[in-house]
């Protein structure tokens, strides 16, 4: 009897295997090459929390969309006052977070609050430093007082360092992320995946797919490994662009190019002699083949910039001719400069590989001109340290991928130590500036001036690189923010 | 001379003199660069192709022979340098604090898992062929510290070295002129072993970027800019693979030989 | 006897508190800090502070060294600084897939070795003692990566009939695990092997000259029959010992292996934790090793010690 109920057992697993094979796809694994350290996007600035989490499982007031844009999120409507100081948000009704409870303008008045606390450890924690006071008017409305206008005020909500988090749940948040997205947190088995599951009480439109897999996986040979075997249906972020020839050539896969907001650079002490004289840092722009470095670094992905702007930015202006390589020139401007016969100095590299692999092509164009760049490959944790904190380098790459960060030059502080209080000021004016024809005329300026002053080597605008099947439709192929938003992906039949 | 001693020193001296002829003459510079030129397979020009940059294989290999051999070299120095002191040492001292200090202090490295540790090292004090050599030599340490020690104490037990005792010799000196030239044949047999396990220790932390950084090339790093290209172009992990294969396989021939040759009643250690 | 144990587990006790000082103060040295890490460019300086505060690094270095110590005399290791949750829960979750993955590459590295030995022994000098004697030549001189790379390439991308990496997981069966767990254990087990081989015959020809084997052949038992009945017991004891020097290495020297087919091993752990300054969990990984082998040795000897008395007065 035992026998024939496990042969029965065995004969309706194996028609629901059938079945399903049959139905329509709701399931997805999804590949990236960096596993999130833990899952709350409001104490880390670890990309992979929200390349798991944006839009999936958490929202914020505002969000980006795939294009970009910056569109409502949690918030139906907003009112801004005259002067630009206060804004009032109406949240959408019915919203649950997924322990059922409901999300209200007490859970948007405390996870604002909590972002900028004096013991906050938001890794954004200057979004929303010009917030002075926020105050419930009623269950679905916000008033947020901010100390000057702000220009990016909308943009900053949408960041995933501000996504609405209950105070109830706040505690499990590292483990246990309770948001309110079209997707629940499910399972994390540590160092391999990830998985969510549809959220059927979502007060939006709700996803097709049913069950989300992440995987993880880091080493680029894996990665590759991983896609040609099938073993995942889609690789964002992938890491070997000398692969995508291969799988565009083959139909059972589709290869998705798009942009980021990561303008990959050359930074450049600018405090560091002999890169203090503005003609060293001008010989050394003449000196880098761009094209060399798409070419040979990322296999002709990406797009070539000669500024700190996003190119797909509708205020980008293209300055690469300012910059344009002509290594006798950059030649002629050493010896000008007094360094006819070169100099030495040191060129770090984070682990990405269009920084090990850029900076290898760009320590031998240097060598053209005769500057003796050596190379020290660095783990991010000791960039940060030694590069960045400490400021100890000469020369580094690193792609920032903030969206919008030209704002980093009116810092004196930050790394590549840039101090202009012309730029400075063009930057503050640009912060109080709410009409956008003004304030991409002065995006326009703040371009030129620090393509004029030769800041750092630009070098080019980072693609976004993925793999899918071929039947995967509605995936990003861009990345405005980090994030794999899943809500409008599905299976094509 | 035997058969295994033959062919070992043959396939070492390939990659011997592959080194020492890449101080006067390559096929091409190995660092030039030529983008459009890249991923070719072995041809007339290219001899072993070229890599993603264009840059000569055959050149690179030559080259990177030096890297290997000079890393490991150094870390067996190390290894022996201060390995067979205290090994002598401990030898001479049998049974006193030092002696179990020193084996104490062995046993405890032996403990470390040595690939773990060595990238740990290089990833604290910095990737680089200085710290490479230093984390490799490290696990050389107690290797030498142990044979030595091993081998000198029936030495102790010989009548020459009571002579030289009654003489008054100091123990110092005795290690040095009576014991040490007669471990010496196990040691040379060891340094072989322990050189060709440093040629792969060196390839694997290449391998993961912590070995001798670029430009420089190092076989374990051109087969970690290789992982993702070998299946559109297979011979770029094949021949720093075949490279470090033959190296390995003609120092260890090269141990075996020698054992065998010096002194066909010795065993020498190998894990 | 007595004495002899207390003897060695003072020894013991000493080799792990010197191993606990070496680990945490050296590992402690790395540039780099787990806050900024997790924090990244743009934090505030304020941030990383309040972080540092949560995480409990603010504390100075010798009592975080002693809460460690004391911590692990319980098994608990503390909260690793970028995951937060505890680290015995971690290691514990990550030893599901190395241990069975250091077994498995054991089992395959001995089940290809004793006999190859054996039979190279056997067939000493002649054709079949050195094709087999050859083949570990070979074995020994393939790094395990650049093997591990030919056989992805070969058997996951060409032919396609492992997956290219990854694990199984538990919850879909031992053979599933066991069969996203093949192509790492061969590369493993590769060298392995190699070595085994070359010691199992050693070890077998050692003992066939010792007095009693050839006191067997003289009573008229052929090589082989006195290889199968004396030789074969007598040389285990090496054997065994270098087995159990590999399972320990393997264990750790899955490091890159892992990586290579990201399996969530021990030694990703170890090199994610490395990356992200997670040294804490570091510190705990390496100390759980080196005890281990401290541990496995210390018993060896031990038995060793039960064995042959000789051996409690150490030569």
């Amino acid at each position: 009897m035992k026998h024939f109920v496990s042969q029965l057992a065995l004969a309706s697993a194996l028609s629901v295997a059938g079945f399903a094979a049959h139905a329509a796809n709701t399931d997805i694994t999804v590949a990236m090459q960096l596993e999130p350290p833990h899952l709350d996007p409001t104490s880390a600035a670890a990309g992979a929390i929200d390349s798991v989490l944006y839009s999936n499982v958490f929202e914020g007031l505002t969000r980006f969309m795939g294009d970009g844009s910056v569109v409502a999120g949690l918030a139906k409507s907003w009112d801004i006052s005259n002067d630009g100081l206060v804004y009032t948000f109406i949240l959408h009704d019915n919203v649950l977070f997924h322990d059922g409870s409901t999300m209200d303008a007490e859970d948007v008045q405390f996870s604002l609050n909590r972002a900028r606390a004096d013991d906050s450890t938001n890794a954004q924690k200057a979004l929303f430093a010009g917030i002075t006071n926020i105050s419930v008017l009623d269950t679905a409305t916000v008033v947020v007082t901010l100390d000057a206008p702000n220009g990016n005020f909308l943009f900053n909500l949408a960041w995933g360092d501000a996504i609405i988090v209950a105070p109830e749940s706040i505690d499990g948040i590292k483990q246990a992320p309770i948001g309110t997205g079209a997707f629940k947190f499910a399972n994390w088995v540590q160092g391999d995946k990830i998985e969510l599951i549809r959220n059927d009480a979502y007060w939006g439109t709700p996803a097709v797919l049913e069950n989300v897999t992440f995987k993880f996986i880091s080493d680029p040979t894996a990665a590759f490994a991983s896609v040609m075997a099938e073993d995942v249906d889609a690789f964002v972020g992938f890491p070997a662009p000398e692969n995508l020839p291969q799988f565009e050539a083959d139909p059972r896969f589709q290869v998705l190019v798009g942009s980021t907001e990561g303008e990959t650079i050359l930074s450049t002490n600018n405090k560091m002699p002999p890169f203090d004289n503005v003609k060293v840092r001008e010989a050394l722009a003449h000196a880098i083949d761009r094209r060399a470095i798409v070419d040979g670094a990322m296999f002709g992905y990406g797009t070539p910039i000669g500024t700190h702007f996003a190119p797909h930015n509708p205020a980008y202006v293209d300055l690469t001719g300012t910059s344009a390589y002509d290594p006798e020139l950059a030649k002629k401007l050493l010896a000008e400069a007094g360094f006819a016969d070169g100099f030495e100095t040191t060129l770090h590299l984070p682990p990405p590989s269009y920084a090990r692999r850029g900076g290898e092509i760009i320590a031998a164009q240097l060598a053209q001109v005769g500057i003796k760049a050596q190379i020290t490959n660095v783990e991010w944790a000791q960039w940060l340290e030694t590069v960045f904190r400490g400021k100890d380098f000469g020369l580094t790459i690193v792609s920032h991928t903030e969206p919008m960060d030209i704002s980093i030059y009116a810092n004196p502080e930050y790394y590549f130590q840039y101090e202009n209080p012309a730029f400075q000021e063009l930057i503050t004016n640009l912060n109080a500036t709410t009409d956008p024809e003004a304030r991409t005329a002065l995006m326009g300026d703040a371009q030129r001036m620090i393509s004029g002053d030769y800041v750092n080597g630009y070098l080019f605008q980072l693609a976004q690189l993925s793999v899918a099947k071929a039947g995967v439709q509605g995936l990003w192929a861009n990345a405005p923010t980090q994030a794999t938003d899943l809500t409008a992906v599905s299976w094509a039949d | 001379m035997n058969r295994n001693l033959i062919i070992g020193l043959i396939l070492s001296a390939i990659a011997i003199l592959a080194a020492l002829v890449s101080f006067i003459w390559t096929p091409f510079d190995h660092v030039a660069m030529n983008i459009p030129a890249k991923l070719q397979t072995p041809n007339l020009t290219h001899w072993f192709g070229t890599d993603h940059f264009g840059r000569d294989i055959f050149s690179m290999i030559m080259v990177g022979a030096r890297t290997s051999i000079a890393v490991a070299f150094v870390a067996v120095g190390i290894g022996m340098g201060l390995g067979i002191p205290l090994g002598l040492w401990a030898a001479a001292r049998k049974g006193s604090y030092v002696d179990e200090l020193i084996m104490r202090a062995n046993d405890l490295i032996f403990a470390f898992p040595s690939l773990v540790i060595a990238i740990l090292i290089t990833a604290i004090f910095g990737a680089g062929a200085v710290n490479a050599i230093i984390a490799i030599g490290i696990f050389n340490i107690p290797v030498f510290a142990r044979v030595v020690r091993g081998a000198a104490l029936p030495i102790w037990e010989r009548e020459f070295i009571l002579a030289a005792r009654v003489a008054g010799k100091k123990a110092a000196r005795i290690s040095v002129e009576h014991i040490l030239p007669n471990v010496l044949n196990l040691l040379i047999v060891q340094a072989t072993i322990q050189f060709s396990l440093g040629i792969l220790a060196e390839a694997a932390l290449s391998y993961v970027g912590l070995g001798a950084q670029p430009p420089t090339p190092s076989w374990g790093r051109m087969l970690a800019d290789a992982q993702t290209l070998v299946s559109i172009a297979p011979h770029l992990a094949l021949i720093p693979g075949f490279a470090i294969i033959i190296t390995v396989m003609g120092l260890n021939l090269m141990g075996d030989g020698l054992r065998d040759h010096l002194n066909p009643r010795t065993r020498v250690a190998r894990t | 006897m007595i004495r002899y144990t207390l003897k060695r587990f003072l020894s013991l006790c000493i080799s792990l508190a010197v191993a606990s000082l070496l680990i945490f103060f050296v590992i402690e040295i790395a540039p780099g800090d787990p806050a900024s890490f997790m924090l990244g460019i743009n934090a505030q300086p304020d941030t990383v502070a309040a972080l540092r505060a949560e995480l409990g690094l603010d504390v100075p270095k010798f009592e975080r060294y002693l809460a460690w110590t004391q911590g692990m005399l319980t098994g608990d290791f503390g909260m690793s600084y970028t995951y937060r949750t505890p680290i015995s829960q971690m290691v514990a979750d990550r030893l599901w897939v190395s241990l069975p993955l250091a077994l498995f590459a054991l089992a395959l590295s001995t089940i290809i070795a004793l006999p190859a030995g054996i039979y190279a022994a056997a067939r000493r000098g002649k054709t079949g003692d050195v094709a087999v004697m050859s083949a570990t030549q070979l074995g020994v001189a393939i790094p395990n990566f650049w093997f591990a790379m030919m056989l992805v390439l070969i058997f996951a991308i060409k032919l396609r009939w492992f997956a290219g990496g990854g694990f199984a997981g538990w919850d879909k069966g031992l053979g599933a695990v066991m069969w996203s767990l093949t192509l790492p254990a061969i590369s493993l087990a590769l060298p392995q092997a190699a070595i085994l081989a070359r010691v199992m015959r050693s070890a077998l020809l050692d003992v066939m000259n010792e007095d009693f084997m050839r006191t067997a052949r003289a009573k008229g038992l052929t090589t082989t029959q006195t290889l199968w009945k004396h030789g074969l017991r007598n040389a285990l004891i090496p054997v065994l010992t270098i087995i159990g020097l590999q399972f320990s290495f393997l264990l750790a020297g899955g490091i890159i292996i892992e990586q290579v087919f990201y399996l969530p091993g021990l030694g990703r752990l170890v090199f994610q934790a490395i990356s992200a300054r997670d040294l804490i969990v570091v510190e705990s990984v390496v100390m759980l090793l080196v005890f281990a082998v401290i541990v496995v040795n210390f018993a060896v000897d031990l038995a060793y010690a039960t064995v042959d008395p000789r051996l409690r007065a150490r030569t």
